[in-house]
């Protein structure tokens, strides 16, 4: 059989169970390098102007890739009506246009056809496993998907509280270098300790940090590059800050539940329901219903990530002002793109922060206030 | 009873369908005010920063209408075939407007999804009818006449018209014929299109915009298609596009999109090189709030001066083909 040479987008560390898989399938992996300012100078130089700041990193990447010898892209398709349903589409003819050979393997949602998923994954194998094989590289793979989600849970919540600044990021580093070594699922449930452990040891400050929920588009949410590293920026002013989304959940909405032609998500788009009652595609009602969730778990404020011109999320926009004006909760929106500088989004998200904590002082006198009247 | 429909988006498409229904409901139609610029400022007003045009407009028509009338009209297109659906932001409207206009109590919510069987959309009108509390014979009577104005306005269409812009027919022997696409709703709004197509048409040119050309022919190029597009709108646009490139009726394409227009992104790519590997002009024009006519002009006057000396130079050289 030919070994493909086979490459795929690079989102946060999605990488690192993709590569597994791939590579137990018996194909050469180019590993898609992280994105640059090159990707980017490479996707906007050939994207459409309009198009969205995920699909310029993406096509910036595969550029990279196909310049390293890749001769096969594995991408996800979609049923809209986000544009990312089209992003391969419209990739492979822009690519072609500028002379690559290659093949696009796209990977629809299994609701829009579960035999050609299968037929488009068995283009994927090759080398020959048994189902037995099978079922143990995806367990395995399933359990990277999940140490990694757990390691930035865990960073997310010990960031805001560490007394020497940037420790928590560099024991999320070696995390993921743990995680990306571990050879088989007894070496995981090893790593996973000892990741849990090393969180454990760093110095914490025993207070009450604001709460931050992060909601909007998956790419900016999940890619670090892509959002000028907005949640290691927000720990270190001292914020606790929840993402509404990771891959693992992601996978089991959009993946696992669509075989048996279910939605996922369903709290947040019954929460979402008095506001936003329609599906919108991308993750327009989820950012509101999650944000409404937030609201009601007392979290502080809510900052909404989209690339700029992306249309869930506009949609969302809109609605979201009056959805945090009712809860008392603090909005920020951020839309990305490759002229966002890092200076400017930190001058708005401190002077966002100290609105958040004179909010909270403010919150705090009243209710000892309450209480002295009640003595 | 008064019911208000903005003149804005969808509105450019079914406007002869939606309009005769109400009235022969026995409800007064009160159509908003052309699009002027005062509309434009309070769409601007009331919507986020990178919402598109159109969309802002439709907020200003809202609000230009929402006080003279005892309902607004505010459609959820979510479905009109089987193939498609529309972008977000038609999905989103009624929910987007409730949270950006302050005081807008009387929005008369209609979800328009006609997926499935041809008998949906009698359903949906017989709906829409109860809530009005009309019977069903007369909901029948005004649902005939509506489809047969619906059609009538289509056919004026076929026929080299355009009715919104009360062009009735167009000179036949122009020497240059251009393939005019985009949305209906920045075609045929005069503001927002800056009056693009009466200004080429003063040209002396000979327009056809995707509504001109036959059913048929565009599914003929939905069928040729890798993936069809998720938006009706879009959908149509792109086909039409591949329409003129292949049949190769046109001089020259101008595709007129809307600045930050999310579906165009695909669509402008695939027919910008599509055209390049057919060997025909292709002009996009990006319309925003900005009301400058100057740069537009200046534009149209390039592209088809440059078609027409273009014409001309193929003219010379068949000549003097058929004299050797």
């Amino acid at each position: 059989m030919r070994r493909r040479k086979v490459s795929f987008p690079y989102m946060g560390t999605s990488y690192i169970p993709f590569n597994t898989i791939a590579t137990a399938f018996g194909n050469d992996v180019i590993m898609p390098p992280k994105p640059t300012a090159k990707t980017i100078s490479y996707g906007t130089k050939y994207a459409p102007e309009f198009a969205c700041y995920p699909f310029k990193i993406v096509l910036g990447t595969y550029i990279e890739v196909l310049e390293k010898g890749a001769d096969t892209l594995v991408t996800s398709g979609g049923v809209g009506p986000c544009r990312a349903g089209l992003y391969a589409v419209v990739q492979e003819e822009i690519l072609r246009n500028l002379g690559y050979d290659f093949e696009m393997i796209i990977l629809e949602p299994p609701s829009a056809g579960l035999f050609d998923l299968i037929a488009n994954i068995k283009k994927l194998i090759n080398t020959s496993i048994s189902i037995f094989d099978l079922i143990s590289i995806i367990r395995f793979a399933w359990k990277q998907v999940k140490v990694l989600d757990k390691a930035e849970k865990l960073s997310h919540r010990v960031r805001p509280l560490e007394v020497k600044r940037g420790q928590t990021s560099r024991v999320y580093k070696q995390s993921i270098a743990l995680v990306k070594k571990a050879r088989n699922y007894t070496e995981l449930l090893e790593v996973e300790r000892q990741i849990e452990k090393m969180y454990d040891k760093i110095d914490k400050k025993d207070i009450d940090p604001i709460k931050i929920g992060i909601v909007g588009e998956i790419y900016v949410l999940m890619e670090p590059f892509s959002n000028l590293e907005i949640e290691e920026m927000l720990g270190e002013l001292g914020v606790y800050v929840e993402r509404s989304m990771f891959l693992e959940s992601y996978t089991i909405s959009n993946a696992v539940m669509d075989i048996f032609h279910l939605t996922g998500d369903k709290d947040a788009k019954r929460a979402a329901s008095p506001y936003f009652n329609e599906m919108c595609g991308g993750h327009g009602r989820e950012s509101v219903g999650n944000s409404v969730l937030f609201a009601k778990r007392g979290f502080d404020g809510i900052i909404q990530l989209s690339p700029f011109t992306c249309i869930p999320e506009i949609v969302a926009k809109s609605i979201l002002p009056t959805v945090c004006k009712k809860y008392g909760l603090g909005f920020m929106t951020i839309s990305l793109d490759e002229q966002t500088g890092k200076e400017g989004l930190r001058t708005r998200i401190e002077a966002f922060i100290d609105l958040l904590a004179a909010k909270k002082r403010h919150k705090q006198n009243l209710k000892s206030l309450d209480l002295a009247k009640e003595l | 009873m008064r019911i208000g429909i903005p003149r804005a988006l969808a509105y450019y498409v079914y406007y002869p369908f939606v309009n005769t229904f109400f009235e022969k409901l026995g409800c007064k139609v009160v159509v908003s005010d052309v699009t002027t610029k005062e509309t434009m400022d309070m769409g601007v007003q009331d919507t986020i920063t990178d919402a598109c045009v159109p969309l802002k407009l439709f907020h200003g028509h809202v609000r230009n209408v929402k006080d003279k009338v005892d309902y607004v009209f505010t459609p959820r297109l979510v479905s009109v075939n089987n193939e498609a659906t529309f972008c977000p932001k038609f999905l989103g409207l009624p929910d987007m407007l409730a949270c950006s206009i302050d005081n807008f109590e009387n929005p008369f919510e209609v979800r328009i999804d006609l997926q499935g069987s041809k008998l949906r959309l009698f359903t949906l009108c017989y709906q829409v009818a109860k809530r009005l509390k009309k019977g069903f014979f007369a909901t029948y009577n005004a649902y005939r006449e509506a489809l047969t104005n619906l059609k009538n306005y289509k056919h004026q269409f076929l026929q080299g018209g355009i009715p919104p812009l009360g062009i009735v027919a167009q000179k036949k022997d122009t020497p240059i014929k251009l393939g005019v696409i985009g949305y209906p709703y920045m075609l045929y709004d005069p503001y927002l299109s800056l009056d693009l197509i009466k200004k080429l048409i003063n040209m002396g040119v000979y327009i056809i915009t995707p509504e001109m050309i036959p059913n048929e022919d565009k599914a003929k190029q939905g069928r040729k298609m890798k993936k069809t597009l998720f938006w009706t709108f879009s959908n149509e646009v792109l086909r039409s596009g591949y329409h003129f490139l292949d049949k190769k009726c046109v001089d020259g394409i101008i595709h007129v999109t809307a600045f930050a227009c999310g579906p165009d992104f695909a669509v402008d790519k695939l027919l910008e090189i599509k055209s390049k590997n057919h060997n025909i002009p292709y002009l996009t024009i990006t319309l925003d709030e900005q009301t400058g006519q100057g740069g537009l002009n200046t534009r149209l006057e390039a592209f088809v001066d440059m078609i027409s000396i273009k014409k001309k130079k193929l003219g010379n050289k068949g000549k003097e083909a058929a004299m050797a």
